[in-house]
């Protein structure tokens, strides 16, 4: 296939409360492209709607969300054009999502090996006994020890790090094209985090995955992604290749975001974070969201949001000085 | 977890304890324990005769021990009425109480948790509705008021069911609807509010991201959850329907032991009632216990 | 002239302010009208609630073949008036409810106060009770109580405001538990207030939307509770008219398919049971969202 396999195109979705008189532009007017195999970063602090954009690229929406507007192409296929059915064949099946909390994401009642096995059975429809020794090939591709006596227990007799791993074998029991990882090591011990990434980037190798990563740490970006997309109040502020991005951030609040980083040696005693408060989404400030926090802040941000501007190849910014 | 157990043993005995007292106590302190005690109609010298045989002559804390030592030893009075051992009675009562309890929990099973899956599944729409009034309905219209509603329409207006008595199932199909009515509606509720909380779950929502078919995320992965609370309500609620069936059983003459605790009333029959009573509460002090000690067996979740 | 013109305008501001979505008029309405309907029902009933003529007993309702102007409602097996009966029950199950509901949430909510104010084994004392007595069944429970003591209209709101207490006792010392840990409670300790003064002045208000909105619930329990006792015969003595007893009586009537004594009574006890729980439910929802769960 020619084209990128993901491209996101003016993406909208609100939530809108149960008698319709309050709606909070979650994901507004995002456009971003991910190509086969490359990894993409997107990086905002809670609220800024960084999960709600991964729902909705699976269209796993709580019953408030409604996406009411713009193009999710996959595959050179427009995922909003979809029956409700043939989306169903696509989740776990070509796009697999990993949740941020892995104490909550197992089922307790089910063993590893059946909720491991169920998505082959589902998608692939493979007899028990195949989809079984599949899931026990896939906890050792996630090394885990001792598989064949792990399939047989229920997720209370496994570490935090080993869920984890368990829905990352979850994830990828179907070969998807496309992971979407939301903050899957939030929850983890600092050891286990790195060791998790890790696993993450060798499985991607391994299986030839384009992954989004979401996370409200730069740091591990920086490690893992090619891409990066900054979100703040439901828009994506800035996006760009990595390496560009941390050295010529455009957009003010990528600057402060980066500057926020605490680094090994640093003498200052306190991190230096971003004034003001993360907005509410419900409630976001008229004209660019982040205007009430901005150090460099004009009267035009006030009255009018700015469009997208092309700062270089392939990193645009969405800040009147990029203009 | 031997330690909860243990300490919950203890908690269980102290209610039982504080159980003996309160009755024993309640007894005693309105009124003339003897006059309970007598049979209707006794003359002087058996009341006399009735405080010398219960010691009601002596100080409370002796009353008390003699109270609960015959109780240990199973020997809970005679009845008047019938003349024999209370505890022969109740345990001859019993099999019939379970039996219709068992039938309405069936009942109250049956129609409370597809109801409130529905109504779980489709919160705010049309069959949620229904769902509350159903509920609201099964709260506000008294067992015995359903039983002799349903005895004017089907026993005599249509003649399909006989209005008293036992023995056939025939017999049971009323009585256990009667009762099992206002549980049907709090099995609903308790079935609709746990299903609401497993089905915004990671898990499920996990599920629905494997691309399981919505049917498969609902009856595997939500049901199973959801259905833990209710089944542990629906066992503690099997006792309690043992106990309150008393104006049930009187309408529809079902031989149980609220049946028992009515004619203790209507004869003057004091034994009966006391024993109808203390045995019911110690049952339910029992089965939470139990319910309890299951719990932390099935469920290894569970921190002590 | 002034002050006491804006004080009506305050007050009518917070009725108007009171009264927002969702209020259930129709509950309210019904329990309002079976009030006053209790309280004159000297003037609305047409007959001696207690005196049958024994020649025009089982008297079908007017508006069925045999039945008569004379009796709107029908009659019963003695010939008594069942309209006026149904009037002068409702007297007995407001009385009985309304100061039962009362009289247990005053207890339970004092108990629950110092229960959870004061902790330790106080608290031990009375939660421990608190359990015994809920794991008694409370129909049961007042069964025997109203046997020891006999039936009169006294003792059945005594029963029952001994067996319902608890629920109030538990509730409120939940609420007491979060309460007491709030900075205006600590405040009042450092100035030195008493535990008595504290109990009263700050936590009190504090629980007593809770108490009300669980009294309102509760209101329907203890109607059906003293509907069932006077139907086993030891609630409300005969011959004085309760809607429980006339159930009872009603069985008389009820293989001969006489239904207006089974059908009218019960229709009464559901719809004041309704009423009050639908009131409930808003008031719980309104003033105490965290009260859901119960």
């Amino acid at each position: 296939m020619s084209g990128p396999l993901l491209e996101v195109r003016n993406l909208s979705t609100h939530y809108v409360s149960a008698r319709g008189t309050r709606v909070t532009r979650a994901v507004d007017d995002v456009t971003l492209t991910l190509e086969a195999g490359a990894t993409l970063g997107i990086v905002g602090e809670s609220g800024s709607g960084k999960t709600t954009l991964a729902l909705s690229l699976l269209r796993v929406l709580p019953p408030a969300g409604r996406i009411v507007s713009g193009e999710i192409s996959f595959e050179g296929e427009d995922l909003l054009r979809k029956s409700n059915a043939e989306m169903r064949r696509i989740r776990g099946k070509r796009i697999a999502m990993i949740l941020q909390d892995p104490m909550a994401s197992l089922n307790p009642l089910f063993t590893v090996g059946d909720q491991v096995a169920e998505p082959i059975r589902v998608h692939d429809g493979a007899s028990r006994r195949s989809a079984w020794s599949r899931a026990q090939e896939l906890l050792k591709a996630v090394r885990i020890a001792a598989p064949e006596t792990r399939v047989r227990e229920y997720p209370h007799q496994l570490s935090g790090g080993m869920r984890q791993r368990i829905v990352g074998a979850i994830a990828i029991s179907c070969e998807p094209r496309l992971l979407i990882a939301d903050e899957p090591t939030t929850s983890l011990d600092l050891t286990i985090q790195a060791q998790y990434l890790n696993l993450l980037r060798d499985l991607q190798r391994a299986h030839h995955l384009a992954l989004i990563f979401i996370t409200h740490n730069l740091g591990i970006v920086a490690k893992m992604c090619d891409q990066v997309a900054v979100m703040y109040g439901g828009r994506l502020v800035e996006s760009g290749p990595v390496a560009r991005i941390y050295n010529a951030p455009a957009h003010p609040y990528t600057r402060a975001l980066l500057e926020s980083i605490p680094r090994l040696g640093d003498s200052r005693t306190r991190l230096t974070a971003i004034d003001g408060q993360p907005p509410d989404p419900a409630a976001l400030p008229g004209g660019c969201a982040f205007h009430p926090r901005c150090p460099k802040v004009m009267d035009r941000c006030r009255a009018e949001a700015p469009p997208e501007f092309s700062v270089a190849n392939a990193h645009t910014s969405r800040c009147w000085l990029s203009g | 977890m031997k330690g909860y157990i243990l300490r919950r043993l203890g908690y269980s005995l102290v209610s039982l304890f504080l159980l003996s007292v309160t009755i024993f106590l309640f007894v005693r302190v309105t009124g003339d324990p003897a006059v309970l005690l007598v049979e209707p109609g006794a003359s002087k010298d058996d009341l006399e005769m009735i405080r010398q045989q219960f010691g009601l002559d002596q100080p409370l804390p002796v009353q008390y021990g003699s109270f609960i030592t015959s109780l240990l030893r199973g020997d809970f009075g005679q009845s008047f009425y019938y003349r024999t051992p209370v505890l022969e009675l109740y345990l001859s009562r019993l099999p019939h109480s379970l039996l219709l309890a068992g039938a309405a929990m069936v009942f109250s099973l049956v129609v409370g948790i597809p109801t409130g899956i529905i109504a779980a599944v489709r919160v705010n729409r049309w069959w949620d509705s229904v769902g509350k009034i159903f509920a609201l309905l099964g709260l506000s219209m008294p067992s015995f008021w359903v039983g002799l509603l349903m005895i004017l329409f089907f026993s005599v207006y249509l003649g399909w069911l006989p209005s008293s008595g036992s023995g056939t199932l025939l017999h049971l199909v009323m009585p256990a609807i009667a009762l099992g009515w206002v549980f049907a509606a709090a099995h609903m509720r308790l079935t609709r509010s746990s299903m609401l909380e497993v089905l915004g779950s990671e898990y499920v929502k996990l599920a629905r991201l494997k691309g399981l078919p919505e049917a498969l995320v609902i009856s595997k992965h939500a049901f199973k959850n959801a259905l833990i609370p209710v089944l542990t309500l629906a066992g503690i609620n099997l006792v309690i329907m043992v106990n309150v069936a008393v104006v049930v059983e009187t309408v529809f003459a079902w031989p149980g032991v609220g049946r028992l605790l009515y004619e203790g009333i209507a004869f003057r029959d004091f034994p009966v009632v006391q024993a109808t009573v203390l045995l019911g509460g110690a049952m339910i002090v029992i089965v939470n216990l139990l319910v309890d000690i299951l719990y932390a067996v099935i469920d290894p979740r569970i921190r002590y | 002239m002034n002050d006491s013109r804006s004080a009506t305008l305050t007050l009518a501001w917070r009725l108007a302010a009171f009264r927002t979505e969702g209020f259930p008029v129709i509950p309210t309405a019904i329990i309002v009208t079976v009030a006053l309907v209790a309280i004159f029902a000297d003037a609305l009933a047409p007959y001696n609630p207690e005196l049958g003529t024994l020649g025009d007993r089982f008297r079908p309702p007017a508006w069925q073949a045999g039945g008569s102007e004379k009796y709107l409602l029908g009659t019963d097996h003695l010939g008594r008036d069942v309209l006026s009966r149904l009037i002068f029950g409702a007297r007995v199950s407001m009385i009985v409810g309304f100061t039962a509901v009362i009289v247990a949430g005053f207890i339970g909510t004092v108990l629950g106060i110092i229960s959870g104010y004061l902790g330790r084994w106080v608290d031990q004392v009375i939660m421990r009770l608190t359990d015994t007595w809920l794991a008694l069944p409370a129909l049961t429970f007042a069964i025997f109580l109203a046997a020891i003591v006999g039936p009169s209209v006294n003792n059945i709101i005594i029963i029952l405001a001994a067996v319902y207490w608890t629920r109030y006792a538990r509730v409120i010392r939940g609420e007491v538990l979060s309460v007491k840990e709030r900075d205006f409670v600590r405040l009042a300790v450092v100035a030195g207030c008493s535990k008595w003064t504290i109990m009263r002045r700050h936590i009190l208000p504090n629980v007593v939307n809770s108490a009300i909105v669980l009294g309102t619930l509760q209101l329907g329990v203890v109607i059906i509770t003293e509907a069932a006792l006077s139907f086993l015969g030891v609630g409300v003595p005969p011959p004085q008219p309760a809607w429980g007893l006339m159930l009872a009586d009603g069985k008389k009537g009820l293989m001969a398919g006489y239904w207006w004594l089974t059908v009218l009574p019960g229709s009464c006890i559901m719809l004041m049971v309704l009423s009050a729980n639908l009131l409930g439910d808003w008031l719980r929802v309104k003033f105490d969202p965290q009260l859901r769960q119960l």
